[in-house]
């Protein structure tokens, strides 16, 4: 007996405000980003749950993309965060504000 | 049984993702982070969705979050955050927080989501690898070419940001 959908559903729901709440909070770069992926993972498991509810393998067809999309967005944000570093004076997000409007 | 493996597993998993945005060392984050990763690679096992546990644990707790972990050795950011690493805005992002996970709890019922009555994956006895690779080079094939591009593209990106001298 596997456990229902909706507590799946809610997993979902709480790791991906974890993540919101993680972005909104914290000061440092870096867990921002692991945050963000925080929230990926959150919509992750949705889509595998639903897809195991569907009895087909779409969701994860789509699960698999956003692993792949993730590893590039991690990559570009690494090397922007360190070559802000390099420039640099903090990495703390509030004192990067040069491209601010 | 599966109820009781699904309550461990998720338990540990948001405690873990509870401390990778609560902890004072980012070291320490990067690696709740990897515990979490494992614990929802665990979910997909649940759900019979073992390509994707296996790609998980890979791509993500191995390939990302080791990049993860030798940016944060090469910057080492604890130093200068630990003298207010919180913002000042609280109460409002505790609250916002809130209000979307009863937002988002709400909207995800399984009724209003048109969900039929829980089948099992018909590929779930040959290993469900095959499934996917069959759906990746037929009907997702135009995106499974982009994010092969969007990747390169992110490999460029890295290499200039990289380089000292642009």
């Amino acid at each position: 007996m596997i456990a229902p959908l909706s507590y799946y559903l809610i997993l979902s729901a709480v790791l991906f405000t974890i993540g919101v709440l993680g972005v909104l909070v914290r000061k440092n770069p870096l867990i921002m980003f692991m945050s963000i992926e925080l929230m990926l993972n959150g919509g992750n498991v949705a889509f595998v749950a639903l897809a195991h509810s569907f009895g087909n393998v779409d969701g994860q067809v789509i699960a698999f993309f956003v692993m792949a999309i993730a590893a590039a967005e991690v990559v570009v944000g690494l090397a922007i965060i360190s070559s802000i570093f390099r420039l640099r004076v903090s990495i703390d997000v509030d004192e990067v504000s040069t491209l601010k409007g | 049984m599966e109820l009781a493996y699904f309550l461990v597993i998720s338990v540990v998993a948001v405690l873990a993702a509870v401390a990778v945005i609560a902890s004072r060392n980012t070291v320490h984050s990067a690696l709740y982070m990897v515990v979490n990763l494992f614990c929802v690679a665990m979910l997909y096992l649940s759900l019979s969705a073992e390509f994707l546990a296996v790609v998980q644990i890979t791509v993500y707790a191995g390939a990302i979050m080791v990049l993860f972990l030798f940016v944060i050795t090469m910057l080492n950011p604890d130093n200068e955050e630990s003298r207010s690493r919180i913002r000042n805005r609280l109460p409002f992002a505790v609250g916002f927080a809130l209000a979307l996970l009863v937002a988002v709890s709400l909207a995800m019922q399984p009724q209003l989501l048109r969900v039929a009555q829980p089948a099992q994956l018909q590929a779930a006895g040959a290993g469900n690898v095959e499934a996917i690779g069959g759906l990746l080079f037929t009907r997702y094939l135009l995106p499974f070419e982009l994010v092969a591009v969007l990747l390169l593209v992110g490999m460029v990106a890295a290499i200039v940001l990289g380089k000292r001298r642009v």
